[in-house]
């Protein structure tokens, strides 16, 4: 089950660019949570502090709290840790092109030493289930490379190798922005089958797909949060004059 | 007509402009004799095309001029070489003569003609895949440390130095192993090998002079360090970031990322980059002829002497007893040539299948 996310007054860096600034809020549990706002306005950053992600490129660093469930991330845990219970999924697929759809999946769970054969099937099924791919790639999976997939096919087994660890939050930078409609929409569905069982943040460019997936918007504007509602209110009757300008069209 | 170019300067034309500006007519008037003057100069220019032509055929001349030149050594190796390949034949690579009196193989007696290339073939083998063994892990070491782990300051002028190393003359190289390392094999390393490592067989306690194969393995390991090093820096700075960064958000460690994002993906072009130094270790003369031993024969003892393609080669050319001696010699270099181009092809098509269509730069 997933569980929720507490930020408190975030700041982050990239060398001297305060990317971040003061961010604060609350991600409720089994829900989805969409991030939007103009390019480089900082909502990419944000959900990779929430895996520490953001502090692997050289240079960048993060300071403030984050809890996820009863975890001080920055504090109690190491990155690796943290990085096992927050699955992330990239803006462009980014397959293993060197291992079968299986060893795809299981990737996550061969790292951290599981090598019991029963175990191993089962979960790689119920994880292809779960991304909705398994019809399509079932008599493949040992047979064929990851890379071999189409685009949106590879961002599902992203999914699925995201989802095989059995993480609390799977965070989605722009998981649909690489593919073509048909994709989009399988992806848009299966957001909301997950959020069921996990909490999820996603950063999109689109706001018709938050508008779509997901209960709570934040609007994110160069570097601050300026606005944080349920997905309602912001699309209808957003408080921040900044917010309303953007949905309507009129910046970004 | 004809207009020089300091005419239609782009400052001269801004610059008579402004004035202009002020009556719109004459302004535009001067704007269009302007244009035509430029019109007719650039039509005036022809369309060079015998010029064009001429750079081609220039061009490809260059370009033939390489295959040319391998085609014309290849010829000239399999010409001076007939002598020897009608005499011996195919048995010049396996058949060995053996003494009548002793019952001991002679390899190599150029005074009573006995040639076989045994000792050589074997001699090059082992130096060379003495010297893989060594450089390999090493090579991928400091690849690895300067691709993945080191500070950003320390990474070029790192990556530079050992560059360099491939600069350094292989005749420098020899004359450090003559003066440095062969005594210090001889005093240090060898004695310690035979009394830990003596019951193998590999070596053997009959060579006081610390030189040998693996003198020679451990120069070659040195001279083939920098090709590795650099060309795995090269196929792994090729695989994407995102591919450290799936790995990454997995939960791997640092090393764990290394060997699946980013080791498991280059290992073609790894394989690529070491072939290509069992390519370079394989021709290489001068350092191994200083420390090899430069004697023919075929002994299991890394300590030993032996000799190898090329450093026969270079010790019996000037010298050589005969023709025979001479086209035997040749033949030795044709199969060197054969082996090290399909080596180096078959090492260089590893390493494009693995950097191709990416950008060579550190992120």
């Amino acid at each position: 089950m997933g569980v929720g996310i507490e930020v408190t007054n975030l700041n982050a860096w990239y060398g001297a660019n305060h990317a971040l600034q003061d961010i604060n809020l609350n991600i409720p549990a089994n829900h989805a949570t969409a991030l939007i706002g103009p390019s480089g306005c900082g909502k990419s950053t944000f959900v990779r502090c929430l895996n520490r992600m953001h502090e692997t490129i050289p240079g960048a660093r993060a300071t403030g709290t984050v809890r996820i469930g009863d975890l001080d991330i920055y504090k109690d845990i190491k990155p690796v840790e943290i990085r096992r219970r927050v699955g992330m999924v990239f803006q462009r697929p980014n397959p293993f092109p060197t291992m079968s759809i299986y060893d795809n999946v299981a990737a996550g769970l061969k790292l951290n030493g599981y090598s019991n054969r029963h175990v191993l099937d089962e979960i790689v099924e119920r994880s292809l289930k779960n991304s909705a791919l398994w019809d399509e790639v079932k008599d493949n999976l040992k047979k064929e490379s990851g890379a071999s997939l189409s685009g949106g096919q590879q961002q599902r087994m992203c999914i699925a190798r995201a989802l095989a660890v059995d993480p609390e939050v799977l965070l989605m930078d722009e998981p649909a922005s690489a593919l073509d409609p048909v994709s989009t929409s399988k992806i848009e569905d299966l957001i909301f089958q997950l959020k069921a069982q996990y909490t999820i943040v996603i950063v999109t460019h689109n706001m018709q797909q938050a508008a779509r997936v997901a209960e709570k918007t934040g609007f994110f504007l160069n570097g601050r949060m300026v606005e944080f509602d349920s997905t309602d209110k912001i699309f209808t009757n957003p408080s921040d004059k900044r917010t309303e300008d953007y949905i309507t069209g009129r910046f970004g | 007509m004809n207009v020089s170019v300091q005419e239609i300067r782009l400052s001269k034309l801004k610059f008579q402009t402004e004035p202009a500006q002020q009556n719109g007519e004459n302004h535009l008037e001067a704007v269009s004799a302007e244009a035509a003057q430029i019109r007719a100069y650039l039509l005036s220019r022809g369309n060079s095309a015998i010029a064009d032509r001429g750079f081609r055929w220039l061009m490809v001349l260059c370009a033939l001029s390489i295959f040319g030149i391998v085609v014309l050594i290849a010829t000239e190796l399999v010409v001076r070489s007939r002598l020897a390949w009608a005499l011996f034949g195919l048995d010049f690579f396996y058949k060995v003569f053996i003494d009548t009196y002793t019952h001991k193989p002679i390899y190599w007696d150029p005074v009573n003609g006995h040639f076989s290339a045994l000792p050589f073939l074997y001699g090059t083998l082992v130096s060379s895949f003495l010297a893989l063994l060594l450089a390999v892990p090493l090579a991928i070491g400091v690849a690895v440390f300067l691709t993945e782990m080191c500070p950003q300051m320390l990474r070029a002028p790192l990556a530079f130095i050992t560059e360099l190393l491939a600069a350094i003359p292989s005749v420098i190289y020899g004359f450090w192993a003559v003066i440095v390392l062969v005594p210090l094999l001889r005093d240090h390393l060898n004695p310690w090998l035979i009394k830990g490592f003596g019951w193998t067989g590999f070596f053997g306690d009959d060579n006081p002079t610390g030189l040998g194969f693996l003198a020679a393995g451990i120069i070659l390991a040195i001279m083939i360090l920098p090709i590795i090093s650099s060309l795995t820096r090269e196929v792994m700075t090729a695989v994407p970031q995102s591919q450290r960064e799936a790995v990454l958000a997995l939960g791997a460690t640092r090393w764990e990322m290394i060997r699946v994002g980013v080791l498991r993906n280059a290992r073609i072009g790894i394989v690529g980059a070491i072939i290509l130094g069992l390519g370079r270790a394989l021709g290489e003369t001068m350092a191994v002829t200083m420390v090899i031993g430069n004697s023919p024969e075929i002994q299991r003892s890394l300590l030993a002497n032996g000799s190898t393609m090329s450093a026969v080669i270079a010790n019996e050319f000037a010298e050589a007893s005969g023709d025979l001696h001479l086209s035997a010699l040749m033949e030795l270099g044709l199969a060197l040539f054969i082996v090290t181009i399909i080596v180096n092809a078959f090492a260089r098509l590893m390493v494009w299948a693995v950097t191709r269509g990416t950008p060579s730069s550190i992120h």
